[in-house]
């Protein structure tokens, strides 16, 4: 196939989008949002919490070099990942549950890019002006003043993003010592890539991407359209009211004609995505409802009832063509479905909550030498040697003791004493928060089976006490 | 395929439709923006300077080579003389301390036992056993029992000049004589000398013939073997008393080793390995249980317990 010397129809061109400042419910609902999600964002690595002199103080800490999540009270250690993993099926079914309720909620208000995006918008107002200003100087020709304007914006914009960057990397270590760290160009330089990454994504998508990201590139759209279901809330143009639209001129002028839109596009005007809501459900609505707000506006202007443009169902838009009245909002909210993956979430929730509450702090585990599996010694004896790990999750010191139950007349020792010191028990004392690691000798007299099976049991011996066992193999020579 | 001229629109998107259709669900052509063709562009771009600067487009006998000269032969070649750099320092310390004073800084003790470990598999596992568990004629260095010695200074000794390496004065020598095949015993005199080995290391129950043994055994073995019959490390003479046989403790194993004697080589290191390496493989093969703490430093070590080998 030649390549055709048009090729507008094979790519489309960006539209700009340039969504004008509204004032509502929504957009007062979408600023709490903001505040709550981007204050968490900042503020969360700087909250101390004091562990003890053993442990870092710092609330919430992803420490990969210790391998340690920290968060409050609770300390995650590497084999307990599925705590995390636990985190995510509640994160997934979370959303299910957001999106079967209440549509594409996580776009609208709470998805990062959305956030930014719209930090990033107010920024644009506040140097470029609003809608019709922003068109206006897109347009312009490049003058110093534009240029001004540009630049002033771009700086604003890598600020912010540079301390959106910046502040993802204090969540990886301690932030007052990482922040001194960074200033004086001694940190690691994975902090420095990380800052320089994250400030350039966030600088990019945030700022000339934006409902790019949301139509082309991110698959949650998709995924979303997958679970709602016809009892779902989505932004909806109540088109049996509003059509056919006509200015408020023309509806006073044929009464009965024409329905309640009259056709100002403030819906489109003040859209962060740039599309027709009226054009009903469509994969560039991100449900932020901005559009509500705008007509709601214009319906109170014109003396005309809200909510031409509201969250609705499409059973209830169903209804509501019909001449039924809607369900109520709570019974759309709360049916199986929803219960089911409330359900769900909760015991998942619940069952991790049991799972912290009952795990226990301490843990052997023994490996037995293979090879040799056996050393007969000068006297007779016969010596295996295992490869002993004590975990120690409390951040203190803990002392310990081993003994081999099961496994008569045995002697221990570690590879750190001489055989002569060796008693029935070997005694050592973990450090805090951390894996010990011993090799243990056991020596028994030769007779008996080739294969015997015993237990180590560890006891801790401070106040708190505590004991855990691990099985183990002792063999001797046919 | 549709028809170019009067193509179909899909009336919801007004976009034309590609033409595919399976079980009535059809194909939009919905157009890509255009900066994703920017992003394509931008690729090309990234491959063509790929190409030029990193080994690419294979040839009839070689390849084009790139001109930044890299290759992954020589980024391991990179790593490994980086990794030689980075363990430079503790070689030399480890080669500047006497094995004596190494006992007594645990670090340094643990990258040697790291590195004896290493070297152990490459120069010693043939004879010794993966698991320097030894073999008939090999000692199994994992016990505690020594012919010359288990002390860490000994054992360096021994691997710097080896046993019985020919034609090196200083390497440990021992002579067992051929009792029988030479004719310095009688047959029948051996098997008593065997039958008083058999009593001495508690296998068999007193008897005539070992009652002349012991006799025959003062005589002729005790000098090296000593009057109890239990060895002499200077001259690696191997206590018969105990329960370690190097080439079996049975009767007819005895025998062999009356009647033709032993005489095991270890051949010399210190012409093949640096001294860093043979006090490596020293501190390592001490470590494996049977190593013996008859200095100083090493007891103290050992009174620190296991807290000085803590690792996460």
């Amino acid at each position: 196939m030649l390549m055709p010397t048009d090729t507008s129809d094979l790519y489309e061109k960006r539209k700009g989008v340039f969504p004008k400042a509204v004032d509502g419910f929504y957009r007062r609902l979408k600023w709490a949002i903001m505040v709550v999600t981007l204050g968490i964002y900042w503020v969360t690595p700087w909250i101390r919490w004091d562990r003890g002199p053993y442990a870092p103080d710092q609330a919430v800490l992803v420490d990969m070099a210790n391998r340690r999540f920290y968060m409050f009270d609770i300390e995650i250690w590497p084999h307990e990942f599925y705590y995390v993993a636990g985190l995510l099926v509640m994160a997934g079914v979370g959303l299910f549950l957001v999106t079967s309720a209440v549509g594409r909620a996580w776009c609208g208000y709470a998805c990062p890019q959305t956030v930014w995006t719209d930090l990033f918008q107010h920024v644009e107002r506040f140097i470029d002006g609003d809608r019709n200003a922003q068109v206006r100087l897109a347009k312009a020709r490049w003058t110093p003043s534009k240029l001004a304007r540009r630049l002033a914006k771009w700086s604003v914009w890598l600020i912010i993003a540079f301390l959106t960057g910046g502040a993802w990397i204090f969540y990886f270590a301690d932030a007052p010592t990482l922040q001194r760290e960074f200033w004086s160009g001694t940190a690691a330089p994975v902090a420095y890539g990380t800052t320089a990454l994250l400030t350039a994504t966030t600088f990019v998508l945030g700022g000339f991407m934006r409902e790019q990201v949301c139509i082309y590139m991110c698959p949650w759209p998709r995924i979303q359209t997958a679970m709602l279901d016809e009892k779902s809330l989505v932004v909806t143009y109540k088109d049996w009211r509003g059509e056919k639209r006509g200015s408020v001129k023309k509806a006073a002028a044929h009464p009965g004609e024409f329905g309640d839109c009259i056709d100002c596009d403030q819906c489109v005007a003040v859209c962060p995505t740039g599309i027709d809501i009226r054009e009903g459900p469509q994969i560039g609505c991100i449900t932020c409802a901005l559009c509500i707000d705008a007509c709601d506006k214009v319906m109170a202007q014109v003396g005309r009832p809200r909510g031409l443009i509201d969250y609705c169902t499409q059973d209830d838009a169903d209804a509501e063509k019909q001449g039924a009245a809607p369900r109520p909002v709570l019974k759309t909210l709360l049916r199986p479905r929803t219960i089911a993956y409330l359900l769900v979430w909760s015991s998942i929730g619940a069952a991790m909550l049991f799972a912290l509450g009952a795990r226990t702090r301490l843990d052997i585990a023994a490996q037995q030498d293979r090879n040799p599996i056996f050393v007969t010694l000068s006297d007779g004896a016969v010596r295996n040697a295992y490869t002993i790990k004590i975990r120690n999750m409390e951040t203190r010191p803990r002392p310990m003791t081993v003994r081999a139950e099961g496994l008569p007349g045995a002697l221990l020792w570690t590879d750190a004493m001489a055989r002569e010191q060796a008693r029935a028990t070997v005694d050592v004392t973990v450090p805090p928060d951390s894996v010990a690691k011993l090799r243990l000798y056991a020596a028994v007299p030769a007779a008996g089976p080739q294969r015997q099976d015993f237990r180590f049991v560890l006891t801790a011996t401070d106040r708190e006490g505590g004991t855990a066992s691990e099985p183990a193999r002792f063999e001797r020579p046919q | 395929m549709a028809d170019d001229k009067n193509p179909k629109i899909d009336a919801a998107t007004g976009t034309q439709f590609k033409g595919h259709e399976w079980d009535g669900i059809q194909e939009l052509d919905t157009p890509l923006p255009r900066w994703w063709l920017w992003t394509f562009y931008a690729s090309i771009l990234f491959a063509i300077g790929y190409v030029i600067a990193y080994p690419a487009i294979p040839m009839l006998n070689d390849y084009t080579r790139g001109m930044l000269g890299w290759s992954s032969r020589g980024a391991l070649e990179q790593e490994l003389a980086a990794r030689a750099d980075q363990v430079a320092p503790i070689h030399q310390a480890i080669a500047a301390t006497t094995i004596e004073k190494l006992a007594g800084q645990p670090q340094l003790m643990q990258a040697a036992i790291e590195g004896g470990r290493a070297a152990f598999k490459v120069h010693c596992v043939q004879c010794h056993g993966s698991g320097a568990a030894g073999g008939k004629g090999y000692p199994n260095l994992n016990d505690d029992d020594w012919l010359w010695g288990g002390d860490l200074a000994t054992i360096e000794k021994t691997l710097i000049d080896g046993i019985r390496n020919p034609g090196h004065d200083a390497t440990r020598v021992s002579m067992m004589p051929a009792f029988g095949r030479d004719q310095l015993l009688t047959a029948p005199q051996v098997d008593d000398a065997v039958a008083y080995v058999r009593v001495a290391s508690r296998q068999d129950k007193p008897s005539a013939a070992a009652q002349r043994g012991a006799t025959l055994f003062a005589d002729n073995c005790a000098v090296c073997h000593g009057t109890d019959a239990k060895g002499n490390r200077a001259l690696g003479a191997p206590n018969l008393t105990d329960g370690i046989w190097l080439y079996g403790g049975d009767t007819e194993s005895i025998h062999q080793s009356v009647w033709n004697s032993r005489q095991g080589v270890m051949p010399r290191w210190d012409d093949k390995l640096s001294p860093a390496t043979i006090r490596m493989l020293a501190v390592y093969v001490h470590s494996l249980g049977g190593g013996e703490a008859t200095l100083v430093e090493a007891a103290a070590a050992a009174d620190n317990g296991v807290e000085g080998n803590v690792a996460q």
